[in-house]
């Protein structure tokens, strides 16, 4: 066991659940009101009562850092939970019923690989008007490829199995096969890949926010704050810098995990690193 | 209850089996043996209606009187485990390792019989005491990983009993398992059998395990069916070339060692002259041609029929027919 803990996984799981504390604790607590203004106090520095110092308009950045985290795992998680059931289900029912069914979804997932997240929210916004909601819908849509590409990859190799033809003798249908039999034994590579691609959303969210195109005042998030940040860059680093680094420990947390889980659960990785 | 006739299954480059005709009455036991590639396991496969989709199949797979052989999944799904039912070769492999032992054996009883899960298990508990696993009530809980290789095989056999089949095909049931082992599995289906009043349909190739657990054999080569006929007759009496080369290529019969030569050697392990062809490079005559040691000059061009012979059995040679 103690070989899995390689220095990847550490770090990610400490990075991991820095950003999820964080994001957690603020549904209960966080040190201010995440969007009380005071003017008179703006661009605050580092003190016992601003342990960041406050932005522009006097809002405290522990407290918006805080929300803006909770802002951006909800995000990421509803969008890789939604894309990745509707993939690993289309994943599921491609591998089970095989020919142009198959065919079908796989070119489909390929159109949707084609397709840039930022153009759909785009396309999504002049539509519906930017909201977190554009964001959710364009992330989750993302996914839905990637997650169906990864499970019909894994299923196909289940498939083959013995024990799919013992179930197939015993007279199980296609459907209930893929669900008793098929859908846990491709549970591994689905959750490491769930763990990237959560790692991908939070990016996403904090580009699209960043456009304008997610998170809406007052409501804080990483990439709103550092837009607002970019005009004040020479005046106040600060408040680019700390926004920059929730991103980059979020990013970086959820795809060395991911990497580290793949490591894992891969019994190629697994056996040449004993070799 | 089950009879094949004129079955044939081909691919693109291949025919895995050519004109089989077999019968299996209710409550027998029927042996096939082959070599690899014999194709012993495409027939198992069809009885099953388990071919590969890319197969093409023809000929007839009658069932209680009904044809299958083109038969929708659909179709088949509902004679499988509750009319056929099948055990793998890998008992390791044949059981999902994520799921508890109970679970898969309840499955098909809650699916198939309608049974509560209470019942279901009290069902399964019964199974597990039928093919004698010790303390059922605990293996229930347990995972494919935590028993033996022995104790895997018993759990597929209470699965394919689990809705009472009219015939158990066992697909090389005892290969993957040592010899005592593997005796035990076999004095398990004989028994099984004879109570449940069960067609068994034995493929292996292992005589000795087909000579014990089986009434009649059919010997295959090439995906066709070289002799078939009572067991022991046919054992001791083999008509067709390839089943004396079959039986001639086994090592110490009854616990002889191979005999001395002239010379005070020991004599090599006779064997069958060149390995099976691929099953795309067969001979369009007889299947044997070219590795027989009584080939005659048209064998590889005319097929034989399958020529009747004395006492209930027949082989697929020249050398048995009228002209010959």
């Amino acid at each position: 066991m103690t070989r899995h803990l390689t220095p990847n996984l550490v770090l990610g799981a400490l990075l991991v659940a820095f950003v999820v504390g964080m994001a957690a604790l603020s549904l209960v607590w966080t040190p201010h009101d995440h969007a009380a203004m005071s003017i008179r106090a703006r661009f605050g520095p580092a003190s016992d009562i601003h342990w960041l110092g406050t932005d522009q308009l006097g809002r405290d950045i522990v407290s918006q850092l805080m929300v803006a985290a909770r802002n951006s795992m909800t995000v990421a998680l509803i969008a890789v939970l939604a894309g990745g059931s509707i993939g690993v289900a289309l994943g599921l029912l491609a591998s089970a019923l095989g020919g142009w069914v198959e065919d079908l979804i796989m070119r489909v997932a390929d159109i949707g690989f084609a397709f840039p997240a930022l153009l759909f929210a785009i396309m999504l916004s002049a539509v519906f008007g930017p909201s977190l909601w554009v964001a959710v819908i364009a992330i989750a849509f993302i996914n839905i490829p990637v997650f169906a590409r990864v499970t019909r990859g894994a299923a196909n190799v289940i498939w083959t199995r013995d024990y799919v033809a013992a179930a197939r003798a015993a007279g199980h249908g296609k459907l209930a096969i893929s669900r008793d039999h098929i859908l846990p034994n491709v549970a591994a590579p689905v959750i490491v890949q769930a763990t990237i691609e959560f790692a991908i959303a939070i990016l996403a969210e904090a580009a699209l926010s960043y456009l304008g195109l997610g998170a809406q005042p007052p409501s804080p998030s990483w990439g709103r704050m550092l837009s607002e940040a970019q005009t004040l860059m020479f005046m106040a680093p600060q408040l680019a810098i700390y926004p920059g680094l929730c991103i980059m420990a979020a990013v970086l947390g959820f795809s060395l995990l991911g990497d580290a889980l793949r490591d894992i659960t891969d019994p190629r990785l697994t056996r040449s690193r004993q070799a | 209850m089950m009879a094949l006739s004129g079955l044939s299954v081909s691919f693109d480059t291949a025919q895995a089996l050519r004109d089989v005709s077999l019968q299996v009455p209710q409550g027998t036991r029927l042996g096939i043996v082959g070599e690899s590639g014999s194709g012993k396991s495409m027939l198992g496969l069809s009885m099953m209606g388990m071919v590969p989709e890319a197969a093409r199949v023809s000929g007839r797979i009658m069932l209680d009187g009904t044809d299958l052989s083109g038969a929708s999944e659909r179709l088949w799904r509902r004679h499988r485990a509750r009319r056929v039912a099948m055990i793998f070769q890998e008992p390791m492999a044949a059981l999902n390792p994520l799921q508890r032992l109970g679970d898969t054996v309840m499955e098909p009883l809650q699916v198939h019989l309608g049974l509560s899960r209470a019942a279901a298990r009290t069902r399964a508990l019964e199974l597990f005491d039928e093919v004698g696993i010790p303390d059922p009530p605990a293996r229930l809980r347990q995972y494919p990983h935590e028993i033996s290789g022995g104790q895997r095989q018993r759990v597929l056999i209470a699965l394919a009993l689990s809705c009472d089949p009219a015939l158990l095909i066992a697909d090389e049931p005892t290969t993957a398992l040592d010899a005592h082992v593997a005796l035990r599995i076999i004095e398990l289906l004989v028994d099984l059998a004879e109570r449940r009043q069960m067609a068994l349909v034995f493929i292996s190739h292992d005589l000795a395990a087909v000579a014990r657990a089986t009434e009649r054999i059919a010997v295959m080569y090439g995906g066709e069916i070289a002799e078939e006929g009572p067991t022991a007759a046919v054992l001791e009496n083999p008509r067709h070339p390839y089943t004396r080369g079959l039986l001639g290529a086994r090592p110490g019969i009854g616990g002889a060692t191979p005999a001395r030569g002239a010379d005070g050697r020991r004599q090599r392990l006779p064997t069958i002259p060149g390995s099976v062809p691929p099953l795309s490079q067969l001979p369009a005559g007889c299947r044997f041609a070219g590795r027989c040691p009584v080939e005659m000059p048209h064998c590889a061009d005319t097929r034989p029929a399958a020529y009747p012979l004395p006492g209930d059995r027949h082989a697929a040679c020249h050398l048995l027919g009228a002209g010959a």
